[in-house]
Parts: structure tokens; sequence; C-alpha cells
């Protein structure tokens, strides 16, 4: 690629008169380069050559002074990496628990958020009720609003005087202090049956040193405030993205089974989830791809506390590397994580692949919103 | 089959639940019961923020939940244009939110024409280039991102807040889908009337893509104004904060405490402002958005 763009100009300008005889098509040649080029410039720049950079400096030990590109720094090896897999340390101990952390994440965040944008776009594509538009305006909104202004309000929100406690209190429920408590939801539920300390199988070593109860502790309290604000703002694209397909399913389809006699919940399984299965997938794998990256609302409700149990990864690489100054540490946990995802992108690429070839359409980036949307 | 013989296919068949009356009437009754809880759920926070901003501190922690100020109280708004550097915060995110919006329509528009009409050498490898980066995950960059602007001397400056974020491989991608749905012969016509390459572009074929320069547009806009990540690692000069960032900075770490919730919700109400009368105007440019540039997520 590179080389093209330097000989493409240069061809264009040693072709004195005999080459303007292709006329418009050299032109275009030359053309064609400055039109992408101060693209290409900022996309290599700030995109590419970063990638490079980091990949140098994780192999590094640099303290973030002076230049990482000196024969000064200390290079370290793959070090950084196995201090995050092998090592005994803290090193190890903190993002084992941040991928922990993630992973119940991930687990509650990508089905909840599917389900409800699934619900919510069949309710307002119901043909029977009014007054949809401004719901699914109501339903959107908060998708497009600051993460960081937002996870102010949730704050509020969850605090221990806050709107959750109080509307608890209604039903007659102690609300948790939401960010107080460092104990995962399943420890809290084994605590009201009695199981307060671990039974000896599980506090032995576990993999990668956290041993199987804490691995098995369920997300914190506090988790579970930063899960329910990522579910509400993401809910509302999501749906958008339910509803455009739904709104592709051929009616003529849906009247065919009616006449054969289908019950509603099996048009819905056996008509409607197979037409919309491409957009699902997208919507899952969209989901894993992005609740592996959460980070505004750690930054702005918890830092990673209580107890590190709000700690994900690209909260920890981002901290070891600006506050503890270890941008060795930070850019390895980095691409780990650019691995985690970059795998995640590679089976979405594969099912949108699989997609292509179900229909005409020639991708799902093609997929125009319905009239009247 | 029985469906079937109870009433002739014709239009009837278009309207099968038509016939029986208290089931279609209990559908509507929970679809209408459904659609009011999660308004509810989707927008009582802002309500509640709206409320709580006006509201005195102790009232705030009293009564969280009422959407009531009781008394109304402006001492929040006061306090954070006298105790903030809000105004300083303000003017630092509409600087940068109209340059980078500014830039990025220019540039993907350019970026956008080149891949979808000109033919020039490269161009189906650079087109993947391109969708290759828009799969690289944001987060993972902060480091890099940081490395580059120190050894480019743009860290701590405007240019930092500004200069990477000029150009989005998303934004390419609309405006290329958009200019291959422009007929080709409009192009045609003003190449025989002698217009070069770049004025074909900008005074042809660039005018009649506004719909998709809107939705670049408020989408740019909407992106660079609530932008966090990128401020966090480009500036560390508290001169230079964006609106998110000074929010960010005047809340975090403040876990548990429950103190200046009417100024800390008055804030980030006055940052949310804009983006919603922008959505509210702008509509259906969002929605498109949100259904083209879906890659981001």
């Amino acid at each position: 690629m590179a080389t093209e763009a330097l000989t493409a100009p240069a061809t264009a300008r040693g072709g004195p008169p005999r080459r303007r005889g292709r006329g418009i098509r050299g032109n275009e040649n030359v053309a064609g380069w400055l039109f992408v080029a101060p693209v290409i410039v900022i996309l290599g720049l700030f995109l590419l050559l970063p990638i490079l950079m980091a990949a140098w400096v994780s192999l590094t030990d640099w303290n973030g002074q002076g230049s990482p590109f000196t024969a000064k720094v200390p290079l370290v090896g793959a070090d950084n990496y196995t201090r995050l897999f092998t090592e005994d340390g803290l090193a190890r101990r903190d993002f084992m628990t941040s991928i922990r952390n993630n992973i119940y994440y991930v687990a509650l965040v990508v089905p909840t958020q599917t389900v409800l944008a699934l619900a919510l776009a069949l309710v307002v594509n119901n043909r029977m009720l009014k007054g949809k538009g401004f719901f699914r305006t109501a339903f959107y909104f908060p998708s497009v609003t600051s993460s960081v202004a937002i996870s102010v309000v949730f704050l509020f929100l969850f605090a221990n005087s806050g709107a959750v406690n109080a509307l608890l209190s209604i039903f007659g429920i102690r609300g948790p202090q939401w960010f107080a408590d460092s104990r995962g939801v399943l420890h809290l539920l084994l605590g009201t049956v009695g199981v307060d300390s671990p039974p000896a199988a599980l506090t032995g070593g576990g993999p990668f040193g956290l041993s199987w109860w804490d691995w098995l502790s369920g997300p914190s309290v506090a988790m579970i405030s930063i899960i329910s604000l990522v579910v509400w703002t993401t809910s509302g694209t999501f749906m958008l993205m339910f509803l455009a397909a739904l709104q592709n399913v051929p009616e003529a389809l849906d009247e065919a089974s009616i006449l054969d006699g289908a019950s509603r919940w099996q048009r819905f399984r056996y008509v409607t989830l197979p037409m919309i299965k491409p957009t699902t997938f997208l919507v899952l794998t969209l989901g894993l791809i992005g609740s592996w990256q959460v980070f505004d609302q750690v930054y702005v409700m918890s830092q990673g506390e209580p107890a590190k149990t709000t700690l994900t990864p690209a909260y920890l690489s981002y901290r070891t590397a600006f506050r503890d100054f270890d941008y060795g540490s930070g850019a390895a946990i980095s691409f780990v994580l650019f691995l985690i995802i970059i795998v995640l992108t590679l089976v979405q690429r594969r099912v949108m692949a699989d997609r292509d070839t179900d229909g005409p359409r020639r991708g799902w980036w093609r997929r125009r919103v319905p009239e009247g949307s | 089959m029985a469906v079937l013989a109870d009433r002739p296919p014709a239009p009837a068949a278009t309207r099968p639940r038509a016939g029986r009356g208290s089931r279609v009437l209990v559908n509507r009754f929970l679809g209408y019961a459904t659609l009011i809880f999660f308004g509810l759920v989707f927008l009582y926070p802002f309500v509640i923020q709206i409320g709580n901003s006006l509201k005195t501190e102790p009232d705030a922690a009293a009564n969280p939940l009422s959407p009531v100020p009781h008394p109304l109280s402006l001492a929040g708004f006061e306090r954070i244009f006298e105790g903030t550097n809000f105004p300083l915060w303000l003017g630092n995110s509409l600087l940068v939110t109209v340059l980078v919006t500014l830039g990025r329509v220019f540039f993907d528009s350019l970026a956008g024409y080149a891949l979808a009409r000109l033919r020039f050498r490269g161009r189906n490898g650079l087109f993947a280039a391109v969708i290759a980066v828009m799969a690289v995950p944001g987060v993972v960059l902060l480091i890099p991102k940081f490395l580059v602007l120190k050894q480019l001397g743009l860290y701590d400056s405007y240019a930092g807040l500004v200069v990477p974020l000029l150009a989005d491989a998303a934004g390419v991608f609309i405006m290329k889908q958009f200019f291959e749905s422009v007929p080709a012969s409009v192009e045609e016509a003003a190449r025989i009337d002698g217009a070069g390459v770049f004025r074909t572009f900008w005074s042809v074929v660039l005018p009649m893509a506004r719909p998709a320069l809107i939705t670049l547009t408020i989408l740019s806009f909407q992106g660079s104004w609530n932008e966090f990540p990128h401020s966090l690692v480009a500036v560390q000069d508290p001169g230079l904060f964006t609106l998110p960032r000074g929010l960010a900075d005047l809340v975090s770490g403040s876990l548990g405490k429950g103190t200046q919730y009417p100024l800390k919700l008055g804030a980030a109400l006055l940052a949310t402002i804009p983006v919603a009368v922008l959505f509210v105007i702008f509509q259906r440019y969002f929605v498109r958005g949100a259904n083209e540039g879906a890659e981001k997520g």
C-alpha cells in the first residue's frame, strides 16, 4: 500500500503529454490519493503507528520519562506478559481479578441487553399500538448521551440515600450500600444460608493464582450497578437494530403461518427468530466486543473499588500506566485485551460472512432503516 | 386449517385478530403497560436528575425519588458557575467539537468520494484497510495514543485534543456508501463541461450528499462532545479539560459520599443538553447512524 502511495503520483507526474491521453482516468489516480491522504495520515498516525509503538513498549520497562526508544530504556522481553500469566504476584492477581470481573460483567450484560433490546423492539414493532414513535425515542435517548454525565446520574441513583434504595424501601427491602460491600453477590447469597467461608475444596489453588472461591464470587454489588447502567444505555441502540430487522420480515410470511394455525409463540419461535438471526448474531458479537472495553463508567463510578471488584482489564491497563507509571505492563495488558477482542471480532466476521450468503443483501451495513423510522 | 374454515381468506386475513375482541384488548393493554413501564425506566432517571439538580442538598438526600424540588434552589447551578471551571470546560468542549466535526465531515467525504468513485490504484486495498481499522478497539489505544502524542510534541495541547479525532473510519464508510448511490451521469455531465475532479466533487456531488452530510455532522458532534477517554490521555493541564473530563474530575473518587449532588447533577445536565436538543431535532439521523455505523457498537 505504501509503495503504491509513492508510485501512483510519480507515474502521473512522470508521464507528460502522452499520459494525458488516458484523460480522466490518469487524473483520477492522483486525485484519488490526494483525496484519501488526510484520512490515511490521521488514521495511520493515531491508529496504526500507536499500535506498533505500544507493541515495542510492552517489551520494555519504560517509566514514562523521556523517549521509550532510546538505549537507556531497559528491554525486558516477554517479562511483562509472563508476570500477567505465570509469576505469582500482585500484577497477576490484579490482572486475573480484572478478568474475573469482566467475565461476570459480560455474562450478565450481553444476554440481558440482547433480550431486553429484542423485547422492546417487538413491542415497538406491534402494529396495533399507537405512540410508538415516542417510546422508541425514549428508549434510544440514553444511548446518545454522554457516558460520563450518565454515570454521574447513576452514582446518585445508587448512592446510599439514593433513589434505588428509596424505591426498594417502598417494597420493604433494605437496599445494600452499593459501593461499600466488596463481596460478590454469589458469596452474599451463600452468606444468607450460613456459608460464610469457603469450603476446603475451593480454598486451594485455582487457575492463575486466584482460588476457586475467588473465581466463583460473582460480580460485586457495585459491579451490578455498573451493569445496570450499561444495559440501560446500550439496549436502545440494539433495539433499533432489531427493529430494522423485524421490519424486513415479510408480512406475507407471518400471515401464512397464521393461516397454518401457528400460535403467537410458534410464530415468534419458528418464523420471526430465524428471520432475524443475522441481526441477533450481530447484536451478540457487538455486545461481546463492547463489553470487554468497559472503561468510562468504571472510571467515573468506582475506579475499580471496592476492593478491586470493579477493576476491568481496560481500566487496569490505564491505571497501571498512568497512575503507577508502569507503561510496559499497561501496554502488555492492552495487548492481551486486544487479542481477546480480535478473537471476538473474527468470530463476528465469520458470522457476518455466513449472513452474506443468506440473502440477496450484500452485507449488514447495507441495511437501510425502513421508511418512517 | 380450522382458522381458514372460519372465514373467507380474502381481506379479512390481513386482520386475523379483529374478531377476537377481548383478546385484542388484553394484548393492547399489556403492550401499553410494557411501553409505559419501560418508558419510565428509561426516562425517569433524567426526570430525577433535573428535579434533584434544583434541590437543596438535604432535600436531595432525603427525597431522591421525588421529581419536585422542595424548596426550589438554584444554589447548585450558582456553584457550578462560581465554584468550578465549568465555563472553561464548556469553551474547550465547543472548540474541540466544532473543529473535530468540521474536519471529519470534510476529510471523511473526500475519502469516501475517492473510494466510491475515483479509479486509482490501491483503492481496494485501502478500503479493506479502512474496514480493518474500524475494528480496532478504542480502549486498547489509550497508552499507544499517549505515546504518539508525546513523540509528536502534541501532548497537553489543543492540537492533541483535536487532530487525532479529525478523521474516523466509520464516517468514511458512511460517505462511501452514500456516494455509491449517486448516479454517475451527474458527474459525467460535469466532467464534460470541463470541471476538474475536485470541482466536480465540491460543487456537484457534495451538495447532493446532504442527507449523508447531516448524519455525519450529527454523529461527529455527538461523538466528540461526549468523548472521554481520548481527553484523558491527550491532556493533563486542567486548562485544557473538556466537559466530560471536567465532570469526571468533579465526581470521580467520591464514592458513596452523598455530598454536592445537586451541583454534580446540574453539571451533568448542562453537559447533556446540547446533545439532547440535537437528538430531539435530528432524531432520524441518529437512528440512521445507529444502523449504518453499527460497527462502533
